[in-house]
């Protein structure tokens, strides 16, 4: 019986809802997990039952699994918390791993967010920040391994449900897990001939392929639009292997985050795109296409133009 | 003064705190809800190239992507100033009903029913999905093999089933094949057979033991906001919206019109903004005299819409409205009406996978940018959502604006929390259960607190005023 500990800090939910999407397995996986602590499924509270403790606790728990980006000094404290009473710590998902779209907050300083939301969005009837008890927020938008010690990432917006069952069954056989060090284009079943047919332009037209097919379709960054693909770690498709986005015909956005720890995904890209000709100076907005994901510590404030 | 704190809120979407605290005689004196997320989407999304955004704004919510997918899309359209082909209208129809049924199915039994099931002051170990997967093995193995096959349907329609990519401006990047079509069918009954089962399921042995709950715990009077078709039948992809009062007088308006009605409060003791009806006068959360408060989802959209246009989905609406009336006020009616919810969508997936429209190969329309504003809204399971962004010559955001469903039941879900707690907590004495039972308030409204919080992280506060019996003002309590 393995003991696992839930949490989620600066989230959408999806990581949570991938869980779920395990589907039949995970009940087949269920008698031999024990939940200690998951709030979207589950009640335990963090000052008691009754809110009768000072402190937030974490039952004792094998596993900790932590989604989300740390955004507030409470998420913080909550990470350390997990930290000391789970042996192993999964950070599940991009924002966990890399920050991922919240991140994007990173361009801006704290106080411009509060600008828009309180006296500059259309329907607002424009007032002061609210200066009451509010929660301390961290200057900027942290990933979880930024602030503690974590044990196995499983990277995407949101994860694959294999992934996270593989993980799962790797624990309870107590057998490593690892992701692969290969490139989106590694699974992609687009054709390529490594040399672009037209300037890079937009996303605003449908590609050209063939309804239902894959395999004859000319990759996207070869048809002119900018595909993240060639920077970014495989693992979204699953066992099909087709990368999701291209299933959709559409290009990828870097959600699995870089293929490797260390790798530089913008150099990556702009050498990828340089040798089939393309000038990635042409893309729009550059730095937060490349950074989508991952810009903990990655994106920060920009003078402004 | 004593104070209790709940926290986590659980079986909700996002994380929040309850603060309680109690007067010296050991009664409410108020209640907070503290939402404590923050990221800041309407100012990130700025600058941004606008076609991406409906890839950006999915991630407010992983529960509900589809919505804020497809009310991003549709705003892309009017930026653009494009209308998608039929069949690109269709499939984004198609995907909003499996998600419907989808998160719907969620809400009911992994989140919402735990209560329910096994009772709101069941041990709190058991008082979840994993308690109900105990307790009723079969009805759990279905349920989970049904919602992930709604993901599944998700997966061969649009090629992801959270945080998709194919709704773009213009239309559907992805036709639906003949061959994935005949796929889809068999799935389509399954979910159907559940959405029969789970309405006839709660109508037998659930309702009828929590009736007397449903009448008391968190009941508030307010008005209620939806969309409807022009001849008055519920739509959750497009339509009109309809404002209807408390008393169920209403009027309509064309959502890119939202700014004449809808206005977000700012409380100096609140970082959650509160949506209100400017029309209906100045913001009031008192819930004996509330003011321009109105409320969303599924309860809402069956007060306001006169009809629903599928057979079975229909006959619930009747027997729902023949017991309770319309407008009908009882908070914990939002799962009855989720239930009805999903019976309609479950008859919507198959009257379109049977349309010989969905699977023509025109989904898209190219587009060109322009300076221009653009205004989308849909439905999502929470209540109504609306995207409203504006862009220079090159189609790059230059404002973003989200009324999200969940921010529109803020002041109601403080109402409906102040109202159970002052009814279960009297003179010091609560337990676990009494305490559940006021989290059970909140968890019908099915809050998406990332959703509520795509802005600003904060406090859903309160702001008390305790009124002698002659109605002169003795205090006023707030949380500061």
């Amino acid at each position: 019986m393995v003991r696992v500990a839930e949490e989620w800090f600066a989230v959408c939910g999806g990581c949570e809802v991938s869980i779920l999407d395990i589907g039949e397995p995970l009940l087949d996986l269920l008698p031999s997990l024990e939940f200690v602590h998951i709030p979207v499924l589950m009640d335990h509270k963090l000052f008691g039952q009754t809110g009768e403790k000072s402190e937030m606790e974490i039952p004792d728990a094998d596993v900790g699994i932590i989604t989300g980006s740390i955004r507030s000094q409470e998420n913080k404290e909550l990470a350390e918390e997990m930290r000391r009473k789970c042996k192993i710590i999964i950070s599940l998902g991009s924002c966990a791993n890399f920050g991922g779209i919240p991140a994007l907050g990173n361009m801006y300083p704290n106080s411009e967010i509060f600008d828009t939301a309180y006296r500059k969005t259309a329907s607002t009837e424009a007032g002061d920040d609210p200066n009451e008890a509010l929660p301390a927020l961290t200057d900027r938008v942290y990933s979880v391994n930024e602030v503690i010690k974590v044990d196995i990432s499983i990277p995407g917006c949101p994860p694959t449900p294999e992934w996270i069952a593989n993980a799962l069954v790797a624990l309870l056989e107590g057998k490593s897990f690892s992701l692969p060090e290969r490139s989106v284009c590694d699974d992609c079943p687009t054709v390529r001939e490594k040399k672009a047919q037209v300037n890079i332009r937009r996303p605003l037209q449908a590609p050209e392929f063939t309804p239902g097919r894959y395999d004859n379709m000319r990759c996207l960054n070869e048809q002119g639009i900018l595909c993240l693909g060639p920077a970014t770690r495989t693992g979204c498709g699953g066992s099909e292997k087709t990368p999701r986005c291209i299933k959709a015909y559409m290009p990828c956005r870097g959600c699995y985050g870089p293929i490797r720890a260390g790798a530089n995904p913008m150099v990556d890209m702009m050498g990828a795109l340089s040798s089939v000709g393309l000038d990635a100076k042409q893309i729009e907005d550059r730095m937060a296409t490349f950074n989508r994901f991952i810009g903990a510590g990655r994106l920060r404030p920009m003078p402004t133009r | 003064m004593k104070e209790i704190v709940i926290q986590p809120v659980s079986r909700i979407e996002g994380g929040a705190k309850i603060t309680i605290k109690l007067d010296d005689d050991g009664n409410v004196a108020d209640t907070q809800v503290n939402v404590l997320e923050l990221r800041g989407f309407e100012r990130f999304c700025v600058g941004r190239p606008v076609e991406e955004m409906p890839r950006i704004t999915t991630r407010i919510c992983g529960v509900c992507p589809w919505s804020h997918h497809l009310a991003s899309a549709k705003a892309c359209d009017a930026v653009f100033g494009v209308t998608p082909p039929p069949a690109g209208r269709k499939l984004r129809e198609l995907c909003n009903s499996i998600a419907y049924m989808e998160e719907h199915i969620l809400h009911f039994y992994f989140l919402g029913g735990g209560d329910f099931i096994m009772g709101p002051d069941a041990d709190y170990a058991v008082r979840n999905v994993f308690g109900i997967a105990q307790k009723l093995p079969d009805v759990a193995r279905n349920v989970v093999k049904v919602r992930h096959m709604c993901a599944h349907m998700l997966e061969i329609i649009a090629g992801k089933s959270i945080h998709p990519t194919a709704a773009v401006p213009g239309g559907f990047s992805k036709p639906l094949t003949e061959e994935e079509r005949k796929k889809l069918i068999p799935m389509a009954e399954e979910a159907f057979e559940l959405a029969k089962f789970s309405i006839d399921y709660a109508k037998k042995n659930i309702f009828p033991a929590y009736i007397d709950a449903v009448k008391t715990v968190g009941v508030i009077k307010t008005g209620f906001l939806g969309t409807v078709k022009d001849d008055g039948t519920m739509d959750l992809y497009d339509g009109k919206l309809r404002m209807m009062d408390p008393e169920g007088n209403y009027e309509e308006f064309e959502a890119k019109d939202y700014l004449d009605y809808i206005t977000e409060h700012v409380e100096p003791w609140s970082y959650v903004k509160f949506p209100y009806n400017k029309k209906w006068g100045e913001f009031s959360m008192d819930p004996d005299n509330p003011s321009g408060i109105y409320r969303v989802n599924t309860l809402a959209r069956m007060n306001v819409s006169d009809k629903l246009s599928t057979p079975l989905a229909q006959a619930e609406l009747e027997e729902f409205r023949e017991t309770f009336g319309r407008p009908a006020q009882a908070t914990l009616l939002f799962h009855w009406a989720r239930l009805i919810e999903i019976l309609y969508n479950a008859e919507k997936t198959l009257e379109l996978l049977n349309d010989p429209e969905i699977t023509d190969t025109n989904t898209r329309v190219p587009v060109t940018p322009r300076a221009a504003r653009g205004v989308g809204c849909t439905e999502a399971p929470r209540g109504t959502l609306i995207h409203d962004y504006t862009t220079d010559e090159n189609g790059l955001v230059t404002s973003a604006n989200l009324i999200v469903a969940t921010c529109q039941n803020n002041a109601p879900i403080n109402m409906s929390v102040k109202q159970a707690a002052k009814m279960l907590i009297k003179d010091g004495k609560y337990d676990q259960g009494i305490l559940n039972t006021v989290e059970m308030t909140i968890r019908a409204y099915d809050p998406c607190l990332s959703c509520a919080s795509h802005d600003l992280n904060g406090q859903l506060a309160c702001k008390l005023d305790i009124v002698g019996a002659d109605g002169e003002l003795i205090e006023t309590l707030t949380n500061h």
